[in-house]
């Protein structure tokens, strides 16, 4: 535990720093109320209460996270194995194998049906 | 795994962290299920799997817990933040969040962690282990995965590429109800067809997912 | 600790509590004032580049810009937006700058030294699994991407903190797969360890010259390196992969709505931090971390006490500068080309690179079955490009698809110019063909073909 306890002195240093750059901000500059400031920015028209398109944002984001998911798993497993392959040998190498073909018969799936593509 | 019981009073600095740990992740996780702003239940849910991090950490698991950021908060609830942006959330309180099982819910609930209680209380209330530092560290959990676990871990793979597989057909446009008209309840137009054979040059002005979602939405329409 | 390669974990968690504080002021304070002298450096250098002059008002060489601009950004008005999620908005900068900082915890500037009496090494902590701390890191600065974009209730804030947070998160992936065969070949995943790792090869005699061999990661294991040259362009957001500031589409991306003041401020740090721990994380795995580098390293003192750290300095200024002349030098590219990159080269090329790694590896171990580990190793290589053929053939159909689509539009627009509705100037006018038109065609004026005119 006593590894942790410089994270946690940095950790309260930079987010009390943060915290009072975003908490003195209002104080330290001018105030001139004015109506369209205080508007979200779209380039000058009445803006839109809703997000773009009506909150329809092509899926594409959802399979990225979800690719995103599935290869951070592999790569928490590839840590482990790489540290421990000296003493695993060839047995490793072939559990590897094994398990990253597999993962790369998903990957090539979803290269097959455009789920890598964006246009 | 020792069966010589420790002293338990005056509890360890460790023990005391620990338990707080467990407050802030139980109150997180009610947080979770009882506010009313969407993506402010998904950041108590961060705050949730952080306490469960903190909880690994104390006991000496920091490979594990480290994984618990990485996955929980770094990618699986970046997911379900995505999916939030992706549908129509609204700020500030939203009505309608509850849904009308909260009795069998919250029965489900008390029974799966009465289970759980008494399953651990049963089986290890009597089994201690000492916490050596470096226990959970990478080369350890490396050996032991892959001399003791080794089918587990192959049938992680293939959960992952079930769960990869599912994603994508769950987003795929091109494959729709073989019979549109008896999504729609209705006899279908003989007039109009159903759908394009097969969109596979994608049209040239938007990506696929759009024109696809669109034509399925007219083709029932012209169903009812 | 042993004298020649430097402290390992057994030398860490010994820290009174004060030398703690004073270690982790100092890196706060570096870092801090990294960023308002990165930002001169990096204007200054581009402007050089450029044929520029740069900052050169505001105290010696333009010196005191960066803390000219940052005092005037805390005189600005604080502005809010009525719709926006006011507990969402202020957290994003926070969350965003928090872990940025806490990444550089674990990097390793130099060997033990004395600090008021007390021998400590000259890191702030070093973990069992340090480097899996600095990927958390930068997955928990994903959060303040997609809240400052979903806090900010503003189209152009939600697409520009989606596109930014899916490219970071694309990144990631290839960065942390270019860290496994470092991993593999250091055989642990502490920070300070794998410096000590590698701290010496073998020796060539030139002409009664010891040249010490390369042992740093990026030669040794040159296509990692270069894998994460490339994703840590990606990770930090800079040129060619800008594409969260892509203006004129998005405007400013996620941070449109934080237009002014300390807020925005706390964005512009976070991204400068960043850069600074990923170039630390290259220089720590890749680049012989605080080592200094073969001739200086004939000198006996090189690699003891203090001097590390100026070496580890010079090394950041160095990888730095890597960034501002990519930046220079590189156009920004396509969102579809960025995350076609990221997912369709990069990812298999790594994981190809790292089999092929260790299938070395375990060649290596002497009492190992050869003929099984080729064989294993040539299935792999042949199904990999069996797959690879496959896709290619897929993909050149696909694009010749696409390419006789666009040429039939093209047909039916020349046929027709006023096809889709939009007037269209004729597509071949005489001039387009460097024909000039009749009054013209003297020679008196000489035609400028490039530069301004």
């Amino acid at each position: 535990m006593e590894l942790y306890v410089p994270i946690l002195v940095l950790a309260v240093l930079a987010a009390g720093f943060a915290a009072f750059s975003v908490s003195i901000a209002p104080f330290t500059g001018p105030k001139r109320w004015n109506r369209a400031k205080l508007d979200a920015y779209e380039c000058g028209i009445e803006p839109t209460p809703q997000p773009v398109g009506g909150g329809r944002f092509p899926l594409k984001y959802m399979i990225t996270a979800m690719l995103f998911i599935v290869f951070d798993i592999e790569i928490i497993f590839l840590y482990p194995w790489a540290v421990a392959f000296d003493s695993l040998g060839l047995f490793g190498l072939v559990e590897m194998v094994l398990f990253i073909v597999t993962v790369l018969v998903a990957y090539a799936y979803v290269w097959r049906r455009r789920g890598l593509d964006w246009d | 795994m020792t069966s010589q019981v420790p002293d338990l009073w005056p509890p360890s600095a460790q023990e005391v962290v620990f338990l707080l740990l467990g407050v802030v992740a139980l109150g997180s996780a009610l947080l979770v299920v009882t506010t009313r702003q969407l993506v402010h239940a998904a950041l108590w849910l961060v705050v949730c799997f952080g306490a469960l991090a903190g909880g690994y950490l104390v006991l000496t698991a920091e490979f594990v817990a480290w994984v618990q950021v990485l996955i929980y908060v770094g990618a699986i609830v970046v997911l379900l933040l995505f999916g939030i942006m992706l549908t129509r959330a609204p700020i500030g309180r939203s009505a309608g969040l509850d849904s009308g099982n909260r009795v069998t819910a919250a029965t489900v609930a008390v029974g799966t962690a009465a289970v759980l209680v008494t399953v651990v209380v049963q089986g290890f209330a009597t089994a201690y282990t000492p916490l050596e530092p470096g226990g959970g560290a990478a080369a350890t959990l490396g050996a032991s995965i892959f001399r003791s676990w080794v089918l587990p871990f192959e049938a992680l793979s293939v959960l992952l590429l079930a769960a990869l597989i599912g994603a994508i057909v769950l987003s795929r446009t091109d494959i729709r109800p073989a019979n549109p008209a008896a999504d729609a309840g209705g006899p279908a137009a003989p007039t109009t067809p159903p759908h394009p054979p097969d969109p596979a040059p994608p049209p040239a002005d938007g990506s696929g997912a759009t024109a696809g979602e669109t034509g399925s939405g007219r083709v029932s329409r012209d169903g009812g | 600790m042993n004298p020649t390669t430097g402290p390992t974990l057994v030398d860490f968690g010994h820290d009174p509590l004060w030398l703690s504080i004073i270690k982790a002021v100092f890196i706060f304070v570096v870092l801090m004032l990294g960023v308002l002298f990165g930002v001169w450096f990096e204007r200054k250098l581009i402007s050089r580049m450029q044929h520029r002059y740069g900052p050169n008002r505001a105290g010696k060489f333009g010196l005191l810009q960066s803390v000219a601009d940052g005092l005037k950004m805390g005189l600005k008005e604080d502005i809010m937006p009525r719709t926006v999620d006011k507990v969402v908005y202020l957290l994003a900068p926070v969350i965003i700058a928090v872990p940025a900082f806490l990444a550089f915890s674990v990097m390793p500037f130099g060997p033990m030294v004395s600090i008021f009496g007390v021998e400590t090494p000259l890191q702030l902590t070093d973990l069992p699994v340090a480097v899996l701390l600095v990927l958390a890191m930068a997955s928990i600065g994903v959060y303040g991407i997609v809240l400052a974009g979903w806090g900010s209730r503003s189209p152009y804030a939600i697409l520009g903190g989606l596109r930014s947070s899916a490219q970071v998160v694309s990144y990631e992936i290839a960065m942390g797969l270019s860290f496994v065969a470092v991993f593999l070949a250091a055989g642990t995943l502490s920070t300070s360890e794998i410096v000590a790792k590698q701290a010496g090869g073998g020796t060539w005699d030139v002409f009664g010259l010891e040249i010490p061999q390369p042992s740093w990661y990026a030669i040794s294991l040159l296509p990692s390196f270069l894998i994460y040259a490339i994703t840590m362009l990606g990770e930090t957001n800079r040129v060619p992969f800008d594409l969260p500031e892509g203006e004129g589409e998005l405007v400013g991306g996620f941070h449109t709505e934080y237009s002014s003041s300390l807020k925005f401020a706390m964005f512009m740090l976070a991204e400068y931090v960043n850069v600074f721990t990923v170039s630390g994380v290259a220089i720590t795995l890749f680049l012989g971390g605080w080592r200094a580098p073969w001739p200086i390293s004939i000198w006996e003192g090189a690699n003891t006490g203090w001097w590390p750290m100026l070496w580890f300095f010079i090394k950041l200024v160095l990888v730095f500068a890597f960034f501002v002349w990519v930046r220079a030098s590189l156009p920004r590219v396509r969102y579809d080309q960025l995350m076609a990159f990221g997912w369709k080269v990069l990812i298999p090329l790594n994981l190809a690179w790292i089999l092929l790694y260790a299938t070395l590896k375990a060649l290596r171990v002497p009492e190992s079955n050869k003929a099984f580990i080729l064989t294993l190793g040539a299935i792999i290589v042949v199904g990999g490009l069996a797959i690879w053929f496959r896709f290619d053939t897929l993909l050149q159909r696909r694009r010749e698809a696409k390419a006789a689509q666009i040429e039939e539009e093209f047909e039916q627009l020349r046929e027709e110019p006023e096809a889709g509705g939009f007037p269209v100037p004729p597509l071949d006018l005489p001039h387009y063909h460097g024909v000039l038109p009749a009054g013209q065609a003297s020679t008196a004026v000489k035609e400028v073909t490039s530069g301004s005119n």
